[in-house]
C-alpha cells in the first residue's frame, strides 16, 4: 500500500445497476455506510447528514460530491477533522483538507467488480493524521466488530 | 538508498553516507536537508561532525492512520456486500 492512498476491490453478486443504486441513492448509501443523509447526492453540491454508527451518533457527515457518471463512477471529497471525540466541540472542518473517495464499477460474468480508492492523504497535515490515529486507536475496531455481529444476525 | 542506510537506526556522518555512493557529497548533503525538512531525518552534532539519523515516527504515523482508514473501509465494504447479497 502506498503512503498516500487506499485501494480496494470487491466482487459483488449483483448487477452493476443495483450496485450503482446502493452507492448513489442517498437512502441506500445510508443503510450500509451507516449515515442518515439530509438529501440526494448531487454533483458539485455538499452532502450533509449524521453518522448512525453506534458510538458515533454525535458525528456529522459532510462531503462534496464530485462525479456521478452512471453506472461507472461515483466520487466525493470529504474532510478529515482533527477529532471525533464526544467531549470535544463539533468536529472542526474549518480548514478542510480533503481526501477524494472514488467508486468505480465494472460488469463481470458474476455481477459487479467494485473498485474503491481514497487518495490525498499526503495533503493532510501531520497533526490531523496523528490526532485521528490517537483517538481512534482501538475504538473504531471494537465498534465495527459490534456492528459486524449485528449485521450478521440481521442480513 | 539513503533512507535504507539510515534504516539501521544509528547516526551516520555525511562522509559515511557518501561512502560507496555514486552521488557527490554535495548531492547527499542536499538530500539529507530535504529529508530533515520533512521530519524524516534528525540532524545532531557530535564534536565537529554533523550526524544524521532516521526518525521513524512520521512514517509510522502516516502508515498507522492509513491502516486505520483502510480497516474502516474494509468494514464498510463488507456491510455493502451484505446489503446487496442478502
Amino acid at each position: 500500500m502506498a503512503n498516500d492512498r487506499i485501494a480496494k476491490r470487491m466482487e459483488l453478486k449483483a448487477p452493476v445497476s443495483r450496485v450503482w443504486r446502493a452507492l448513489t441513492d442517498y437512502r441506500e448509501f445510508g443503510e450500509w455506510f451507516l449515515v442518515r443523509l439530509d438529501g440526494p447526492f448531487v454533483p458539485g453540491q455538499v452532502s450533509r447528514g449524521q453518522i448512525t454508527y453506534p458510538g458515533y451518533e454525535h458525528v456529522k457527515w459532510e462531503a462534496v460530491v464530485e462525479k456521478m457518471e452512471p453506472p461507472r463512477l461515483f466520487s466525493f471529497r470529504w474532510p478529515h477533522p482533527k477529532s471525533f471525540e464526544k467531549s470535544d466541540a463539533p468536529p472542526d472542518y474549518s480548514s478542510k483538507p480533503t481526501t477524494l473517495v472514488e467508486f468505480r464499477l465494472e460488469k463481470t460474468a458474476t455481477g459487479t467488480l467494485l473498485w474503491l480508492s481514497e487518495s490525498g492523504f499526503d495533503k493532510l497535515p501531520s497533526d490531523r493524521r496523528l490526532e485521528a490515529f490517537r483517538r481512534n486507536d482501538g475504538g473504531w475496531t471494537q465498534q465495527m466488530k459490534n456492528i459486524e455481529n449485528h449485521v450478521a444476525k440481521k442480513p | 538508498m539513503l533512507v535504507r542506510k539510515l534504516c539501521s537506526g544509528q547516526p551516520y556522518s555525511i562522509a559515511q553516507l557518501t561512502e560507496g555512493s555514486k552521488l557527490t557529497r554535495q548531492a547527499i548533503t542536499k538530500h539529507l536537508h530535504v529529508l530533515e525538512s520533512v521530519g524524516i531525518v534528525l540532524g545532531t552534532r557530535r564534536g565537529r561532525e554533523n550526524l544524521f539519523e532516521l526518525d521513524p515516527r512520521p512514517i509510522q504515523e502516516i502508515r498507522g492512520y492509513l491502516d486505520l482508514v483502510s480497516e474502516q473501509w474494509d468494514r464498510a465494504l463488507a456491510r455493502l456486500k451484505a446489503f446487496l447479497e442478502q
